[in-house]
Parts: structure tokens; C-alpha cells; sequence
């Protein structure tokens, strides 16, 4: 049986040689100054399932953190969602944010970018900017990052359908830059998996939307090793009405779906498995929020362990993001999020998540002001450095309760998983509208519980007010689509028309033919094709998908 | 003449580009539990391709669920298009994350009633069951 003490001496210590324990007092408030981890041991009880269930830190099964040394070396990211307008507005708020502390930028994109219209295509009218950043063409991106080290900052895009023209960009950036792309850190979402579940930004059908992203898994490793080039979703399944076990299950399910599609395009799971990432949401109920990413660990370790081969310990271990609920907000009495924040992303570190985005109060109404968003990183810096619970690590480990729902929801979604598994995989079960039935049920459901009370929603359905609390909202100026369309028509007139077209060109074939597109959207990137104009050679090629209305 | 205990057909429409569509599913759901027809269009209709269903359909209200900021182009382009085509008397309501600086401007376009989040189900089956039959009676329908 494993001692902590070994732990200590091997894990522990291996881990603070690459990075040193935060220079602050791991010190209770009464001066008391707790260890780093506490396991039965210290408590003198004996727990037979110790070393197979819960493990170490930084050791499989990793349902106690990914890192040795977790927080008390290194806090989670504090990556807040930002994006709105033009690409100057946005810009000016990433600046604002990392003056103010946060630790990673994180690109939210508009409705005609994540559907891979350009900014004046008739489509995008009146969602230019609203709830995001329109990006149409490399000019766009070089602005978005004016100013910032790139090798300094580690950017997330969430990006799915038009990933790889999207990361082509922000690559194109930092080449033009003279930056080095082995030093570059970052995620694109790229799930398109859960598009197709839940968000429904898709654009081609299923199976060439997966080739796209298994082009990704095939050209990161090799070309922008540090890169995360997938973040594997459930926070949007969660947002469209799944249960916490459905997400968790969904979520791996579409990770597991991705590896085999790597697989059998003859890639080597050890190179690419260590740079897949994911993603949860964090609702309100405590307890299950933290059972449901030590869950998330344990059952990516077992799989990728056992059924996939994986011999890397990298390939085992689950690195997560994670977002409070966008859903629990209410409209009413807005000030209360506040709260309900601050409980969501305290369930977020204590369940041991890597980097963290914590809603802004007002997002039930538009999006964050400058103030809102600001409260709201001020919430994670409150929790991270007054709290306390990071003096330890996995400090909730042991409680009856917590372990025991641990094990239940990794029961629950492991059935799930083998019921996904029978229907012939993700793609299959999507086909037969399977995601659909069971998301309007459980949405359905939670609904009626909260219209007959017997969920209480505070300030909806119980200590309703009388009068109304307004709160300022952010609203997007109007001017931004006809800047968009301007840059666009100068971009379009100043570019080498003849490199636009090889480099399309070169794109469609590389579709037509199964060859790996990552490449040619580099190209295409440099080349400043717009956005639209990459989509549409690949409308072309694959087609486009309609969901069936189902209800 | 119609007979006021019809049942009150409804299109449920999610314009533009946004796919979040929880709130019209669970709406619409509601609405057909209440006892109503429900026809929803599915993800990314045009304006045009709403209005042509409604007129269609033979719908009595037509609800938008937007949440992507583009509620003024979206309801203001269905409200024209309806009148255009000679289908004014079709109830124009809907919801979403819209601010309550612009629903003054929604009502004035003609939109009925703006459903905001934490919105009952029961409140917006309680509006269809007394503005429509209304409108039939006003249109000597009924």
C-alpha cells in the first residue's frame, strides 16, 4: 500500500522542482499549517479502496487533481470569457483584464464568426458584435492581439465549426510577429461533437466535421506542441438542460469518440491524448458539481489507461476548464448571482479544475459591463487567496458523502457511456436524435419542477420583489457592421488576389481528396482569405447539415 | 366563422444564427401540453421563411426565441414582412435575453408581449389563451 510519505517524497517533491510551492503563508487563519494532502492515514482509519478509487495527486487515477502539487504551487487560470464589437473594443478589454489580474485571455466570437459567415455576408445582419467578437479575416485577428505577448499569454478560443481557419489565424498573428509556435499556449474548443448534441453550430455534417478536428489532432503535436487543440465540452450540454451525470457521460463520450476517430486514422495515442482538454460547467448544487469532475478524472484515467492502450501518464491525466452556470443566473434580482457565482466557482476549485471563467452578475440580461466582469474575476481572487482552500489539496477527500456520490456519478455515466457505446458510438446516437429526445426531456422536467416549486429559485418562484432592481447593461454600438464591412472591402482590395486563390484552392483540394487541411489554412490565413470564403470551398466539399425540428 | 374553442395554433421560431434553443423547446412543449398546435420551424430561419410558415400554417401568434442581441432586426423584419403579407392579425409575442430598455421599442413595432428569463411556462399559456381569442373576437371571427 502507497504511503503518503512516499508521495510526498517522490510525486510531491518532483512536482515543486518544476514549480516551487506560492510564496504565501499556507497557513490557517489561527495559524495553523495544514499539510499538503491529507489521506486515511492521518485520520487513522483504513480505506481498502484508497489507492484504487482515489488515489494520490498527480497520480493515476487522478480523482485527487492532475498536478502533484495542485494550488499550493500553481493556482487554476483565471481565463475570463471576453468578446464584443470590433476587434479594437475587444482588444482594449483583454487589456483591461490582464492589468487587473487575470492570468489567460479566453475569445468569445460573434454568431456570423462561429458560423463562418464574414461580417457583411446578408446572414450575419444585426449579429455583428452582439455577443461576441467579429473576426472575418487575419486583419481582424492582428488587432484583436495588438500588444500582447503571445508567448507570454495563453489564449483560449471558443471556436468550433470554423476552428482550424480560426487557429490558422492566431498562428498567422504570431508568425507575422516573429513569434516562436513551440512557445505558444492555448485551446481551441473545437468539440464539434457537442455542437451537434447541444450548442448547434455546426455547419457540414458529422463525419467531415470530425475529420476536420482529427486534421487538428494530427498537425498540433507536431507544429504548436503546447497547445491544447481540443477542449471537449460539456459546459454546453449542461447550459441546454442535461444533468450533471448526462454531462459528464456526454462529455466523455464525445472525448472517447475523438480518440478512436485519431486511432483509426493510424495516429499515436500517446502523442496526441496528452493535448486534449476539457471543459464543465458548474451549477448550483455543491456537493455534486465536486463529485462530477473527480469523476471526469477517474473515469478518463481508467478508459484511456485500459481500453485505449495509453502508456503516458499525460494521456491519462483529465485537465479541465471549467464555468459557472450561465443558466442558474436570473434576471431577476441580478445582484444575487453575485452569490450564486461565488458557490459554483468554489465547486469548481474544489473539484480540482485547471483554469476557471466565473460569470458576470448581469449576463442573464447582456452581456458583462466593464464592472461586472471585474466582480466577477474579483470573485475567483477572492477564493483563491482568502479562503483558504488552497492550502490543501482535494481538502473535501474523505467526506462520506462526497466520495460516495464520486462513485455514483461515475456508475450513472458510465452506463450511459456503454448505452452510447451499443448505438454504435456518438455520431450514430446523434443520427437517431438520441441527444435531442433526452436534452428536451430533462430540460422539460427541470422546468416543471421549478414552475410547481419544487425547486426553489430565489428571487423566480420564491422572495420574489415587488419592485424591479435595474442594473446597468453593456449594450454593442450599432457602428460595428459597417467598420467590419468597411475593413473587410479593404482587405479584400489590398490582398495579393492570386495568393488568395492558390491558397483556396489549394484548401479544396486538400478537402476533396482527405488530405490534412491544416496546412493550407495557414495559407489561406497569411494569403488574408476571409472567414466566409474558407467556409464556403468547404460548403462546397461537405455540404452543410439541417438537425431535424424535432420537439 | 371560426368558433372561439378552436385550438390556437402557435409557430415557435428561432431567427437568425444562434442555436441555443432550450427556452423555444421548452416553450413549445408547454404550449402543446396546454392544449395548443404547435408547429416549431427548427434552427436558423430567415424572416421571410417564418412569415411563410406562419401564413402557412394558418397560425393565430407567432413566438420569437432570441438570444443573441439581434432581437430589434429580428422582430422588426417579421413585423413588416406579416404586414406586407397581409397577415397583420397574426399575434407577434416572444422572449429571450432581451433588455428591458427595449421592449418599450418591441411593443411599439407591434410585438405583443417579450416573455425575459425565469418566465413561467404558465404565464405564457395564460397570454395565448386570452389575447387570441380576443383577436377573434375583435376580427368578428368569433
Amino acid at each position: 500500500m502507497r504511503k503518503k510519505h512516499d508521495w510526498l517524497r517522490e510525486t510531491y517533491r518532483k512536482s515543486l522542482e518544476k514549480m516551487p510551492e506560492r510564496p504565501v503563508a499556507h497557513r490557517t487563519l489561527s495559524d495553523i499549517a495544514p499539510e499538503p494532502l491529507y489521506t486515511p492515514e492521518d485520520i487513522g482509519v483504513l480505506d481498502p479502496e484508497y489507492e484504487e478509487k482515489r488515489g494520490f495527486p498527480g497520480e493515476y487515477p487522478y480523482t485527487r487533481g492532475v498536478y502533484g502539487s495542485m494550488y499550493r504551487s500553481k493556482l487554476w487560470t483565471m481565463r475570463m470569457f471576453a468578446g464584443f464589437g470590433t476587434a479594437e473594443q475587444t482588444n482594449e478589454r483583454f487589456k483591461k483584464l490582464l492589468k487587473a489580474g487575470q492570468t489567460g485571455l479566453s475569445v468569445a466570437f460573434d454568431l456570423p464568426t462561429l458560423m463562418g459567415y464574414d461580417s457583411d455576408h446578408p446572414l450575419a445582419k444585426g449579429e455583428v458584435g452582439k455577443c461576441g467578437v467579429a473576426v472575418s479575416s487575419l486583419a481582424d485577428m492582428e488587432i484583436l492581439f495588438d500588444g500582447i505577448n503571445l508567448e507570454e499569454v495563453t489564449t483560449s478560443m471558443t471556436i468550433n465549426s470554423p476552428a482550424n481557419a480560426i487557429w490558422a489565424m492566431y498562428l498567422a498573428v504570431a508568425k507575422k510577429r516573429g513569434y516562436d509556435w513551440k512557445k505558444l499556449g492555448g485551446t481551441i474548443q473545437n468539440d464539434i461533437l457537442k455542437e451537434f448534441i447541444a450548442q448547434k453550430e455546426f455547419i457540414f455534417p458529422p463525419e467531415p466535421s470530425v475529420k476536420l478536428v482529427i486534421d487538428t489532432f494530427e498537425w498540433g503535436p507536431k507544429n504548436v506542441p503546447k497547445w491544447n487543440f481540443i477542449s471537449v465540452s460539456g459546459y454546453h450540454i449542461r447550459e441546454a438542460g442535461s444533468t450533471a451525470v448526462q454531462e459528464l457521460a456526454w462529455t466523455l463520450a464525445d472525448g472517447f469518440e475523438y480518440v478512436e476517430a485519431a486511432l483509426k486514422r493510424g495516429l499515436d495515442v500517446d502523442e496526441f491524448a496528452p493535448r486534449i482538454s476539457f471543459f464543465f460547467d458548474v451549477h448550483n448544487d455543491f456537493f455534486e458539481e465536486i463529485a462530477k469532475f473527480r469523476a471526469a478524472r477517474r473515469i478518463w484515467a481508467k478508459e484511456m489507461r485500459h481500453r485505449y492502450g495509453a502508456k503516458n501518464p499525460q494521456s491519462w491525466a483529465l485537465r479541465t476548464h471549467a464555468q459557472t452556470a450561465g443558466v442558474s443566473l436570473t434576471a431577476q434580482q441580478p445582484l444575487n448571482n453575485i452569490a450564486r457565482v461565488a458557490i459554483q466557482a468554489l465547486a469548481a476549485v474544489l473539484g480540482g479544475t485547471n483554469s476557471l471563467h466565473t460569470d458576470a452578475y448581469d449576463e442573464a440580461l447582456a452581456l458583462p459591463t466593464e464592472e461586472s466582469a471585474t466582480i466577477a474575476l474579483r470573485t475567483q481572487q477572492i477564493i483563491a487567496y482568502e479562503t483558504g482552500v488552497t492550502h490543501t489539496i482535494d481538502p473535501l477527500a474523505g467526506s462520506y458523502y462526497l466520495e460516495w456520490l464520486t462513485d455514483e456519478m461515475e456508475r450513472q455515466a458510465m452506463a450511459i457511456i456503454e448505452e452510447i457505446r451499443r448505438m454504435g458510438g456518438v455520431v450514430r446516437a446523434i443520427e437517431e436524435g438520441y441527444f435531442l429526445r433526452e436534452l428536451a426531456e430533462a430540460s422539460y422536467r427541470y422546468q416543471q419542477e421549478v414552475e410547481r416549486k419544487e425547486r426553489i429559485i430565489v428571487g423566480v418562484n420564491a422572495f420574489t420583489d415587488e419592485i424591479p432592481l435595474k442594473v446597468p447593461i453593456q449594450l454593442v454600438d450599432p457602428e460595428v457592421e459597417r467598420v467590419q464591412a468597411e475593413r473587410l472591402a479593404r482587405v479584400r482590395r489590398e490582398r495579393d488576389a492570386r495568393r488568395v486563390a492558390e491558397a483556396l484552392e489549394g484548401l479544396r483540394r486538400a478537402a476533396k481528396e482527405g488530405q490534412n487541411t491544416m496546412p493550407h489554412f495557414v495559407e489561406c490565413a497569411l494569403a488574408y482569405c476571409t472567414l466566409g470564403e474558407m467556409m464556403d470551398v468547404l460548403r462546397e466539399v461537405y455540404g452543410t447539415y439541417q438537425e431535424p425540428a424535432y420537439v | 366563422m371560426a368558433d372561439l374553442n378552436r385550438r390556437i395554433r402557435v409557430l415557435i421560431a428561432k431567427p437568425g444564427l444562434d442555436g441555443h434553443d432550450r427556452g423555444a423547446k421548452v416553450v413549445a412543449r408547454a404550449l402543446r401540453d396546454a392544449g395548443m398546435e404547435v408547429i416549431y420551424t427548427g434552427l436558423r430561419q430567415t424572416p421571410e421563411m417564418i412569415v411563410s410558415a406562419a401564413i402557412q400554417e394558418d397560425v393565430d401568434a407567432v413566438g420569437l426565441s432570441i438570444l443573441s442581441g439581434a432581437h430589434m432586426h429580428y422582430f422588426r423584419e417579421v413585423k413588416r414582412l406579416l404586414d406586407e403579407q397581409g397577415a397583420s392579425d397574426i399575434l407577434l409575442f416572444g422572449g429571450g435575453i432581451i433588455p428591458d430598455e427595449d421592449v418599450p421599442k418591441l411593443k411599439e413595432l407591434g410585438v405583443a408581449a417579450v416573455f425575459g428569463p425565469g418566465t413561467s411556462t404558465q404565464e405564457i399559456v395564460d397570454f395565448l389563451k386570452r389575447a387570441v381569442p380576443e383577436r377573434w373576437k375583435a376580427q368578428g371571427l368569433a
